[in-house]
């Protein structure tokens, strides 16, 4: 709690001084390549035959994902807070990928855990962050997955919290993190409000992003979430299956709980134990939703619907041939949604579609994948 | 109602329920407390230990494989409570207990006379709900203190609770240790300024040498791991092996057994 505290503390003057929002917005620039684009994409537009489609390029960020965004706010709280060790948790890589990438452009000790079977499919991530100087654990306990290396983090965290900071990837966990990380992403949202508003003089019609932790979905969302005309609508991974296991949507399946310092939505069995999720995309594969995106649905604001591991799989294959961007497993799923979305709106309609991330980490999946699948 | 320590310290044991099985568990509660213990803690085991080391987490993963639920710990907590007078609380994460409905464990823990909780991961800002159905039912609410908390909070903590304070004896988590760090002594200090109720102190003590050092600042002395070790190691003979391990730790400084009041 003490730590906490002291994050918040450092937060709150952090938000309020002007030379750290120049730093970040250096940085941002500078060094991970804002503003991303958002990219008309035309022959998927005359495919679907519906909406006009546009992608908010977050592929394009340095590291190849969203992560670095909220990587960056924190790094510069680590540094104001004297600390000189980071701690991340990472699914598919990319978090961790992002805190090793600043850690050492801040020159910080970086460990990072990571669950046994999603450094199995996620290989080139686990080199990339030794190839920048983390420490990588590997987390046999459990399922072997993200909640079981958030679990070795906040282990090592309670231990060494004098000494460290916990760089939590996703907007869960105790506060201030939820908050904390959704006001480091928020910046894909008012880029790309200013940036429809440019390309078509209005707002969208609707905004689609994937869910797993929900930083990306948040960050898109959070700029547009007085403007009711704007339909926001969070992708889940369907999974393989409807059985409690087979997939990781946990609007779906679960109810409310406290999993790792948050109060939200999670995926359990009847006697309150969390339960073992499964998607082909490391990065959704969670049991847990972030505590806001809750909100969201119990307040109508945000719609949340589920895409399979089959639709994600063949809408990356989709999008790689209409318009040459091959996305992550994870950002396949908001693909996959928009691919059933798009053709239902009007021509007049615009609907915006978070890329959060380039699918070169899922290489050995798709290879795997089109072998098995025939895709 | 029996939350009161004795032997200065008193030993608070603390099993993970279902390792390697319910019956044995029951065995080596009742062991323990006729070797000395006056307080047990009853584990329940999770899915998502955070606060816990490799040891209890094993301990968890294998009872969980056996099925084991909380409604089982609350029916071994009433069996235990049939055979003994010593103290009993239940030791969870909060998940379980939300499933199960907050005011029907608070019932179940009176039916079936066990005299508290230690909820791990609910802070006290979260408490309020909790701490209206414990008091209603008159059990004890049992709140851990840490190196890092702030006076403020431990002032809270010490409001809060009933029972015992149960203080954290270093930053970390569950897991027998060598050294014994300074951070405990200094904690207990500061909890005494904000509650006349007895402390216990815990995380990392195995050795009687531990055990007694806890005696000079501290009421009670909390073993988790290093009992949850011992049957880890040997589980046919469980009850044997742990009550030696009791007697080993307590020394000479058993002057008092739960069983001589029964």
């Amino acid at each position: 709690m003490a730590a906490l505290a002291e994050l918040e503390q450092a937060y709150e003057r952090a938000r309020r001084d002007p030379k750290f929002h120049a730093r970040l917005a250096d940085l941002l620039h500078n060094y991970a390549g804002r503003p991303t684009p958002l990219f008309f994409a035309q022959r998927l537009t005359k495919h679907l035959g519906g909406a006009k489609i546009y992608l908010k390029r977050e592929d394009l960020l340095h590291t190849g994902a969203h992560k670095i965004n909220n990587c960056l706010g924190q790094g510069l709280l680590v540094e104001r807070m004297g600390k000189h060790r980071v701690i991340a948790e990472t699914g598919a890589g990319q978090h961790g990928v992002a805190t090793a990438t600043v850690c050492a452009l801040l020159g910080f000790d970086c460990v990072v855990y990571m669950g046994t079977e999603d450094m199995r499919r996620q290989e080139l991530n686990v080199f990339r962050m030794r190839l920048l100087g983390a420490e990588v654990r590997g987390v046999e306990s459990g399922s072997r997955t993200l909640k079981d290396a958030i679990n070795e983090a906040m282990r090592d965290w309670v231990t060494n919290v004098r000494t460290t900071h916990y760089l939590l990837g996703s907007v869960l966990g105790a506060h201030p993190y939820p908050t904390m990380v959704r006001d480091f992403h928020s910046v894909m949202g008012r880029e790309a409000k200013a940036q429809i508003k440019k390309a078509e003089g209005r707002l969208p019609t609707a905004i689609v992003a994937c869910v797993g932790g929900g930083s990306n979905a948040i960050g898109i969302f959070h700029e547009f979430l007085r403007d009711d005309s704007v339909h926001l609508v969070g992708v889940e991974a369907g999974g393989r299956g409807e059985g409690l296991g087979e997939h990781a949507a946990r609007f779906h399946g679960g109810s409310p709980g406290v999993l790792q310092g948050t109060y939200s939505y999670v995926l359990q069995d009847e006697a309150g134990q969390i339960a073992t999720t499964h998607s082909v995309s490391a990065g959704l594969d969670y049991p847990g939703v972030g505590p806001e995106h809750a909100w969201l649905r119990e307040t109508g604001r945000a719609e949340y619907v589920s895409a399979s591991d089959q639709e994600a799989l063949e809408a990356c294959g989709l999008l790689a041939r209409m318009e040459g961007i091959i996305p992550a497993l994870e950002s396949s799923h908001a693909v996959a949604e928009c691919l059933k979305r798009a053709p239902r709106m009007k021509k007049s309609d615009v609907l915006i579609v978070n890329i959060s991330g380039r699918g070169d980490k899922d290489m050995g999946i798709l290879r795997e994948q089109i072998k098995e699948n025939n895709l | 109602m029996a939350l009161t320590f004795h032997n200065r310290p008193a030993l608070v044991a603390y099993f993970t329920c279902g390792d390697p099985d319910l019956a044995t568990t029951r065995e080596v509660a009742v062991a323990a407390i006729r070797a000395g213990a006056e307080v047990i803690e009853l584990g329940v085991p999770f899915s998502d230990p955070v606060a816990d080391g490799p040891v209890i987490q094993r301990a968890s993963e294998r009872a969980l494989r056996q099925g084991v639920t909380l409604e089982n710990v609350l029916q071994l907590g009433r069996e235990i409570r049939r055979e003994s007078k010593a103290g009993l609380i239940i030791f969870s994460y909060m998940n379980p207990v939300l499933r199960f409905g907050l005011s029907r464990f608070c019932s179940a823990l009176q039916d079936c006379g066990i005299d508290g909780a230690l909820i791990t991961d609910l802070p006290i800002e979260e408490a309020g709900e909790y701490i209206r159905c414990m008091r209603a039912r008159e059990r004890a609410t049992v709140f851990l203190a840490a190196p890092t908390s702030t006076d403020e909070r431990l002032r809270l903590i010490g409001e809060a609770s009933t029972g015992f304070v149960y203080a954290v004896s270093r930053t970390g988590v569950t897991g027998a240790q060598q050294r014994f760090p300074d951070d405990a002594r200094k904690l207990v200090q500061r909890l005494r300024k904000f509650t006349k109720l007895p402390v216990a102190v815990g995380f990392g003590i195995s050795t009687a040498e531990q055990f007694a050092g806890v005696g000079e600042f501290a009421d009670a002395a909390v073993v988790g791991s290093a009992l949850v070790a011992t049957i880890e190691r040997d589980p046919q003979r469980a009850a044997t092996n742990v009550s030696e391990v009791v007697g080993k730790l307590m020394g000479n400084s058993t002057q008092y057994s739960v069983t001589s009041t029964q």
